[in-house]
Order: structure tokens, then sequence, then C-alpha cells
């Protein structure tokens, strides 16, 4: 039995090779910076919309590095663009303009074509 | 009398202590400078020392007991503010005059603590239950841990990588000890105060010595040290003096805010001014973190690029205590190889390397 | 006008009617894209003493350049040489022909060509003096064109590190302006000598020409030459950056009956970007530069506008600092331009549902920090202290949580989201009933001011502690420092609010000079203007300016903006302090760090007392 239990399920497991990293490669081209991240989550930590709502922009930035696009437009519109993540970060990761870097994305036909895999 | 070299060791600390002690065994007459009035550096504010929480007082005692053994010049409270090559021997001067003429100059000054009150976030300065780990050892020594308002902590944080690791500070290095030190303390706080809960947060543990994993796990499995992966993005001080702290508990992925009677910054490691200024003077190279540059980090780690001049201990790099002594003990066969050396088998040796680099490349 | 004909004045005469049904056409779409309420204004300023005044300005700034003589002298004579150099010869040149011809009517051409038609110099109404004149004009205008070739090679004669890049059609039109003068002077002299006419500058010319070279011959090319060059600049100054000489004096008006660049890209914004001469003075005082940035400086950014040509990333490298608009000698809104280009690059959907309903509280005043200072809680503390003192019943608004002010959503172009944030609190501070609001943070006042309509006062902290000190309700503490205080961008620039920081910080300790001050102070790096640089170019930004900061040797480097502060604290030398810290005398933990070591080794010497005991 081939599906017995060992199908890759989305909710289960990250399945980076069939993942889509193309726009991972979009916004990194735009931004290097994202790669610094350490992951310590300083951003996070000081963030004025993640203190009412569970906005999480490292989390957001994982998933992108790791091919993970489904949560991603609705993740970033909850940000307010105060850019206090940007002063608190110890790795100089400029978090403002990858945020405007994905939301631009969002009108490319690249963003598109990755909405119609995620519904498929 | 006059064939025995004459050797200044700048700094007096565990670096500079142990260089001369090594050089004086090795017949060497030695000046140890220093700019304070007394020995032992650091390590004086020091209560206990990592990882095995030998008291820092014992540490110090044997190294001031060695050295006593020896005849090594102790000059201190002396400020070397300028520096002369007069053919092969080193000139220094202090205020105005001329303070000694030597045949090698050994920097051991050391390191300074990142001073907390730039990163204001943490308040420190500014609330009066944020301290830093050194104020903390400074409690320690008094065997008096309270809070502003003179009652114990419940709770104490402690915040790792204050001042390393962070590009907001123009720190980009890590200073290695900060970790081991927060377990350590962690580990004495409990001992000290059985109930209060201790947290420490960090970014990642980087526990780099023999045994110190071991004491991490210690200080889990023995100590109930609470350790929440997360950078602390600021502080707030409540109206009763207590610390609000905001971090990211990165591992469950969600925003996380904490009261704090205590808030403790682990501060890192810089070059001292003492090092920075002494390395200007003298034309030494700098690296990437501002420490002194060292000829090669593998086999050349106490050769500057000015010759003559060397280094010992932490004005090269952030080094804990063993890895201080050893730089040190390394520093004294440099300088007494480079001594025992002439000219013209300096010359050899480093065509030898020269040949020795070209015949491995070639290969 | 057939008595006035020759087949060489062709070029000129099709360039002038050209570039005449251009402007007309370009400049009747321009006012109908301004839109009607801005047309409005014109239709209220056109009769009013404005319109007078705008004249005074196209005479000081299209003619005399003022501005650029203030900036540079030698760089003012070389733009006022050739633009009022040509409008003298333009103004005289047709009075000598009316003088002489007495006909009212006689043909443009008539007076451009005056030397060709009427060879022999004839004598009118004070013809001499006329003739002196003329030749005069021409080595006015010649002097200066020398000195802009110079400048096309060596541009730091001129006080410029850097002069701007050329096109196409600019070349063209560069080329040609730059040929019309010598050749009419070759045209005037070849004549002179044919005719043993001409003056001091044509007439010696002419007879030392003549003495070796066929100048009766050369005459006739040298006209033919003279009208091409003028045709040529003229019909490629539309599609050149020499728009900028018809296109400013429009502007100037339009500016003086009060328009406004708005937040769209209206006929005003068009005629502000094609009034850029290009000049390159913004690139000198851009610190993109110190940045390694070359692409985006102010003078490329609307070059780009102006061919449609704008990226995100020219729209967004950008600090918004408004260095650039205080130099421009045309004063293009260039900050306003650039945040105009920033519209609709993201899909503007922001998600705030999760905004808290909040209680406002019952104040007099309140103090908004700002996102930023929670970073900065010494700001907060010292205006604690401070309001204790004065008395005042003040709330402290965005103590806990907070909504950003929605500054920093307009400043990336995203208007809507920002209006609900606006909204938000809006209702906050008109809710708790105070009448005065008071920010720490320069880049809330400029929102607080320009969007939010609150119908109460809003006050910058320095503004608001100068006013309690002058009513006494506070005293700032003495401190005998020296302090060079750093204008922050949006607070300066922004707000025009130069003086009041500065006399808080006079009240209490000593002010040193700095290099860069008030309308010229640097930026420290860290604009939230800006989306495109990294670390690094932030890095040698901020490094630029606490250069010129620290020159004089402070002990305290302050500011009034929590942005910089933060920024200024990654590599400053000496403490930075804010105005609120200063005044509050809570600085002394910056000052003394070592005065904890002294605790320590106090304790430490008690400690070994009680071990030898």
């Amino acid at each position: 039995m081939a599906t017995f239990g060992f199908s890759i399920l989305k909710d289960r497991q990250i399945d980076y090779d069939n993942n889509d990293h193309r726009l991972f490669r979009f916004i990194e081209e735009q931004e290097p910076s994202i790669r610094l991240c350490i992951g310590c989550g300083g951003c996070t930590a000081g963030c004025t919309a993640a203190g009412f709502t569970g906005f999480n922009y490292r989390k957001l930035n994982y998933l992108l590095m790791r091919g993970e696009t489904e949560h991603l437009q609705k993740g970033i519109q909850q940000c307010m663009l105060c850019g206090k993540c940007k002063l608190v970060c110890p790795r100089g990761v400029n978090t403002r303009n990858m945020i405007f870097a994905l939301k631009r994305a969002f009108k490319t036909p690249l963003w598109e074509e990755l909405q119609k895999k995620i519904n498929v | 009398m006059t064939n025995i070299k004459k050797i200044a060791v700048l700094g007096g600390g565990v670096a500079g202590m142990e260089t001369s002690i090594q050089l004086n065994r090795l017949g060497y007459q030695v000046d140890l400078i220093e700019i304070e009035d007394k020995l032992g550096g650091h390590v004086r504010n020091w209560y206990k020392l990592f990882p095995d929480h030998k008291p820092a007082d014992e540490f110090l005692e044997k190294l001031i007991s060695n050295l006593s053994a020896t005849d090594v010049q102790i000059k201190t409270s002396i400020q070397i503010n300028a520096f002369l090559r007069k053919e092969k021997k080193l000139c220094l001067f202090d205020q105005a005059c001329e303070f000694g003429v030597y045949d090698a100059v050994v920097v051991a000054t050391g390191f300074d603590l990142f001073e907390a009150y730039r990163k204001e976030e943490y308040g420190f300065g500014i609330y009066k239950n944020v301290i830093t780990s050194a104020g903390l050892e400074t409690m320690f020594l008094g065997k008096t841990i309270k809070t502003s308002g003179g009652n114990v902590p419940k709770r104490v944080g402690l915040v790792h990588c204050v001042g390393s690791r962070d590009e907001k500070c123009g720190n980009l290095h890590c200073s290695k000890v900060c970790c081991i030190t927060a377990v350590k303390q962690a580990i004495t706080l409990r001992q000290m105060l059985p109930n209060t809960e201790v947290f420490c947060f960090y970014m990642d543990m980087r526990m780099f010595g023999p045994s110190y994993e071991e004491l991490y796990r210690e200080a889990q499995e023995k100590w109930a040290v609470r350790f929440i992966r997360g950078r602390i993005s600021e502080a707030a001080q409540n109206a009763d003096e207590t610390i609000l702290i905001k971090t990211e508990d990165t591992l469950t992925g969600r925003q996380l805010k904490m009261n704090v009677d205590l808030l403790v910054l682990m501060v890192g490691m810089l070059p001292s001014k003492g090092t920075t200024v002494i390395g200007k003077k003298t034309g030494l190279d700098f690296g990437m973190n501002r420490f002194l540059k060292v000829k090669d980090e593998h086999y050349h780690a106490n050769e500057t690029n000015q010759e003559g001049i060397f280094v010992a201990g932490s004005a090269s790099a952030p080094m804990n205590i063993s890895d201080t002594i050893s730089h040190a003990r390394a520093a004294a066969t440099a300088v007494d190889h480079y001594l025992k050396t002439t000219d013209h088998e300096r010359f050899s040796e480093k065509n030898n390397i020269r040949n020795l680099e070209k015949a491995l490349h070639e290969k | 006008m057939m008595k006035f004909y020759d087949p060489f004045i062709l070029p000129f005469v099709i360039g002038l009617y050209f570039i005449f049904a251009y402007l007309g056409i370009k400049f009747a779409v321009m006012l109908i894209r301004i839109g009607k309420p801005e047309r409005k204004k014109i239709a209220k300023g056109i009769f009013s003493v404005k319109t007078l005044s705008a004249v005074k300005e196209v005479f000081l700034e299209a003619l005399l350049h003022k501005r650029i003589f203030k900036v540079n002298p030698m760089l003012g004579y070389m733009h006022m040489s050739l633009a009022f150099g040509w409008f003298l010869l333009i103004l005289f040149g047709k009075i000598g022909t009316l003088s002489y011809s007495r006909d009212f009517f006689n043909p443009i051409h008539y007076a451009i060509f005056f030397k060709y038609f009427e060879p022999r110099d004839p004598a009118f109404f004070y013809s001499k003096t006329y003739f002196l004149l003329m030749d005069s004009f021409l080595l006015f205008i010649l002097s200066g064109l020398t000195l802009a070739i110079v400048k096309r090679f060596r541009t730091r004669i001129f006080g410029m590190k850097k002069t701007t890049r050329l096109r196409f059609f600019d070349r063209m039109a560069l080329t040609s302006l730059w040929l019309i003068f010598p050749f009419r002077l070759l045209a005037e002299s070849f004549t002179s000598g044919a005719f043993q006419s001409g003056h001091f500058l044509s007439g010696t010319l002419g007879s030392v020409f003549a003495g070796f070279l066929p100048v009766e011959n050369l005459m006739y090319p040298a006209w033919w030459a003279y009208s091409l060059a003028l045709g040529f600049f003229f019909v490629s100054l539309p599609f050149s950056r020499y728009m900028h000489i018809p296109t400013e004096m429009l502007l100037i008006f339009l500016r003086k009956w009060g328009l406004d660049t708005g937040t769209k890209m209206s006929g005003y914004a068009e005629a502000q970007v094609l009034s850029c001469s290009r000049c390159g003075i913004c690139i000198d005082n851009c610190q993109l530069k110190t940045a390694g940035e070359t692409q985006a400086n102010p003078v490329y950014f609307i070059q780009a506008l102006r061919n449609q040509q704008v990226n995100p990333a020219l729209a967004m490298n950008c600090l918004q600092c408004g260095r650039c608009e205080e130099i421009c000698p045309v004063k293009i809104d260039i900050r306003q331009l650039r945040l105009i280009t920033r519209q609709h690059l993201t899909p503007d959907q922001s998600d705030y549902h999760y905004l808290p309903v909040e209680q406002p509280v019952k104040a007099d005043v309140i103090f908004f920090g700002g996102c930023m200072t929670h970073l900065t809680p010494g700001i907060v503390a010292a205006m604690k202290k401070l309001v204790a003192e004065s008395g005042e019943k003040v709330w402290f608004m965005d103590e806990q949580e907070s909504v950003c002010c929605g500054r920093p959503q307009l400043l990336a172009g995203e208007a809507e989201s920002a209006m609900r944030l606006i909204e938000h609190n809006r209702q906050l501070i008109t809710g708790s009933g105070a009448k005065l609001l008071v920010t720490s943070c320069p880049i809330c006042l400029t929102v607080f001011v320009r969007e939010y309509n609150l119908g109460i006062e809003v006050l910058h902290h320095s503004q608001y502690l100068l006013r309690l000190t002058r009513s006494q309700k506070i005293r700032p503490k003495p401190a005998l420092l020296k302090i060079a205080y750093h204008d922050p961008c949006e607070l300066g620039r922004g707000n025009a609010i130069y003086e009041e920081p500065r006399q808080l910080i006079n009240s209490s300790a000593i002010l040193v000079k700095t290099k860069h001050e008030k309308q010229m102070s640097l930026c420290c790096g860290g604009s939230l203007g800006n989306l495109q640089l990294n670390a690094d170019q932030q890095n040698l930004i901020l490094d630029e300016t606490l250069q010129s900061l620290t020159a004089a040797n402070p002990d305290i480097i302050a500011t009034s903006c929590p942005l910089c502060k933060k920024t200024f604290q990654k590599s400053s030398p000496v403490p930075v302090l804010d105005i609120a810290e200063i005044a509050a005398g809570t600085w002394q933990h910056y000052i003394q760090p070592a005065s904890q070591n002294q605790e320590k080794a106090n304790i430490h010497e008690l400690a070994e007392n009680q071990l030898m005991n």
C-alpha cells in the first residue's frame, strides 16, 4: 500500500524537495540580507503588531526561506510597517524592505502561479 | 648582566602575569606594567570561575604567589602613552619621559566589558533593577542579592549576547564566555537563593569548552534553571520597579511577556581602551572586530605585524581564563624563540617556511 | 516679411515656431492636468500681488540665478551669463531693430540676424552705445560658456564633486547650445571683416580674420551654422534638460499662486519634474553618495521620473532627509515626488482587524512616545520626571501597547493602511479630552500635524519642555557638558523646529557648533524613509554624520528623535542623549559608567575584610 500513511501531507512536514523556491529567490535577490537571519526572534519580540495578534515576522521569513508560501500573504498584511524590527535586528536584516519586496511580489504572475498550485 | 634581555609586559591581568612568570622562568628580566594600582584585572571583580566554581580569589592568589616567587619588576599605576624604535630596541614612554628600553614587548592589555547603557532598550542605568553580569558578581561577592527595594528577587532573568553578536552595537563577534558565565551565574543564584526562579534568554547556547555542556545540563537537571530561546527586544519598568521584558519564545513561535525582579545583562567583551591605545601607538594591525590582529590564527597566534611586539590574552580575541593562560605561555615561548634567534636565522627560517609552503602548494 | 529673407534663416525660424507650438500645447495639457481645485487657486492668484512677486522671482531665479550664486558664485555666474546674457541680447537686439527700422512688426529673425541684413552697422538713435552693448553681451555669454565647458571636464573648480550624466537629446541640445554663440561671434566677425565694420569684439576679430582668411567666402556659411545651431537647439529643447528654461518660469508662477504637489502625479508635479535643470547641485548634498549609491540621487530620480523609468528600487532609495530640497535652486518638492512614485507599488491591503478597543484616559496633555521610543526608555523616564515636576496632568498614551502613528505607511506609499491606524489613534486622542498632544518622535509629529486634523495643539517635546521652562514649571538641571546637537531630519527640515531644542539645551549646558547645522544638518542614516539601503551603507552615512558631530570634541551628542538616538548609539564615541534627558538631569549613568567599577572595588574590599575577620 503506497499511501499507507507515508504520503506527504502539507500540515505535517515541509516537503522541501517539492516546494517551489522561486519566490524566496526572487525576494532574496532584492533583499539579500534576509539570509543573515539567525532566528533570534528579536523582530517579533518588539513587534508592535505582534502584541495584538499572532503576527510573527520571523516565522514568515522562515516559511519563505523553506518555500512554504501558503500563509505569507495573509500574514504579512498584518504588519504595521513601523520598522521597529529593523531597529532591533542584531544581524542587520532589512526587514522592512523584505516585507515590501514580498508585497510587490503579490502583484506578479509568479504569485498567481503559486496561488494556483496551492489551491489545487 | 648586559646579556640578559629585557622584556616589557603591558597589562597586569591574567595574561600579563602569566606571561611575566613564564618569561622570568626562562631567564629574562621582565617589567610588568599595569595602568591601575593593583594587579589582577577583571578577575579581581569575579566571585567564582566556570566551569568548576573555583573561587576567583583562590585562582588569583595562586597566580600572585607564583609571580612573587619570581623577580619580575611590578610597576603599577603606569600609563604607557608613547613608543619609539631605537635600532633593534623598543622604547616605552610614560607621561613625558622615557620609561624603559626593551628587547621585546608583550601586549596583554586585555578587554573591557561592553558598556551596557549603549543598549538603551534594556534600561541599564535607567531602571534600578537592571544590572550587568559584572554587577551580579559584585553582589555575589557581597553575599547579598537584593532588588532596589531591598527584597530577595523571586525571579531573575539573564540576557545573553548584550553587546555581542549585535550589528546594532557595531560588534559582530561572539564574546564566547557569556553563555557559560550565564549558566554559572544561574547556578550560583539558585544555590544562594533556592526559592528564586532563574531564566536564561539566549540566541544560541555556545558551550565550547571542556565540561561546559555538562554544566549546562547540570543547570537544567539539578538546578532547574529555565532556558528560553529568544532575544529580548526591550525592557520596561513597572510601578513597583519590577521589570517587564518582551521576547519571542522562538521555540513556540509566540511573543512572550514576563515580569522579573532583577534583569542581568551578560555584557560582552570588547578590546580594552588600553589595547586600542597601545595598538595604535605601536602601529599594530587590528582585526575586523577591533581586537589586535595576530599574524596567523593557527601557528603565529602571538606574533603581530610589528617585529618584537607580541600579544597575549584577550587583547587579541575574547578568551576564557584557561585559553588566556595557554595563550600567555605560548607568548612566552614565542618571545623566547624570537630573542634567541639571530637575524640571519630568522631570515632563513622565513625562507624555509616559504619553501615549505611552496612545496605544499606544488603538491 | 520677404524683405528680410534668405534661405539660411529657415532652420532658426522652423525651430522657433516648433518650440512655440510645442510649449503652447504642453503647457495647456499641464494646466488641464493640474485638476480643478488647484486651477481655482490659479484663478484666485492670477490678478493678485502674487503675480508680481512671481515676476520678480522669475527675474531673480530664471535669469540671475540668485540661489545658485549662493551655493557657488562661479557656478552662479555661469548660469547667469548664459541666461541673463542671452536675454539681454534678445531684448536689446529687438530694441535696436525697432529703433532702426521703425517697423514694430519686423520679423523676429531680423533682430537675430541683424548683422547679416545690415552689415555696415547703420547709424540710428544711440547706435554706437547699442553696438557696444551687443558686443559686450556676447562677450559676457562667451565667458559663461567657457566656464560651462571647463565645468564639463573639471567639476571640482565649481565646488561640485560630481556633475550630471547626459542623455542623447541632452547631448544634442548641449552641443548646439555651446555652438550658438561661437558661431554668432564668427558670423558677425567675418561680416565685420568683409565690410570693415563692427565694434570692439566683432570689429577687432573681423579685421584680424580678414588678414589671413577669405572672410567674404566664410561669412555666409557662418550665418548658416549660427542658424542651424539655433534651430537644432530649439528642436531638441523639449526633449532635453533645457526644457527647464521655459517650465521653470511657469512653475514659479504656479507656486506663487499657491499650488501644492499633492499626492498624485498632477500637472503641477509634472511641471516640477520638467523644471529640473539637472544642475547637479543636489548630488553633492545627497548622502546616498556617501553610501556609495550613485543611481538614485535626486537629479537622476527626477530624470527617471521624466522618462517614466522609475522602478521600485529607485522610488524606495531615498532617505527622505530633504537636504536636496534645501539647496535645490528650483525648489522642487523632491521628497513628495518620491513619495508619489511609491504609491501603488504594493497592493495596499493591510489587515488590521486585530486593532484593540481601547479606552481613552481623561487628561489635559497626551504624551505619545511612538514605536521607536520603546527602544529608548531613557526619553520616557526623563519625560516622566519632568512632567511630575511640572505638575501637569499627562497621559502617557502608548506606554504599554501602542498602535503605530501611520507615518511609516505613508512613507511607504500605503495611504489606505495609514488612514486606518490614524483613525484608531485619533479616536483615542480626541476621546481623552486633551488640549495638547506632545510627542518625542519627529516622525510621529509630522503625521499628527499633517494628517490627523485633531483640532488641538500638537507639539514636539522640545517645544513643550521649553514652554514649561519659560513658565517656570520646570527648571532644567545644570550640566557642565559640551553638547553637540543633531537636528533630526523630520524635526528640522520636516517641521522647521530648529531653535527650541537649542534653547532648551542652552538653558542647562553648553552648546558647541557643528559642521552641518540646522537646514544643512546630516541624516543619521537610520531613516525610515529609505527601504533600500543595507546595514553597511547605513553605517557609512552614520559615520559621516558622527564625524561631523564630534569634530568639536563634545562630551555628548544630543538629539531629539528616538530613531536618531538609537542609530547613533551603534557607534558613537560619546554618549547620545535626548534633550529631555539633559533637561531632567538623568544622564549621570551615561557619563560615569566607571563609577560602578569604583563601587565594585569598594564592595570587594569590604568582602576581603570580612574574609580576613
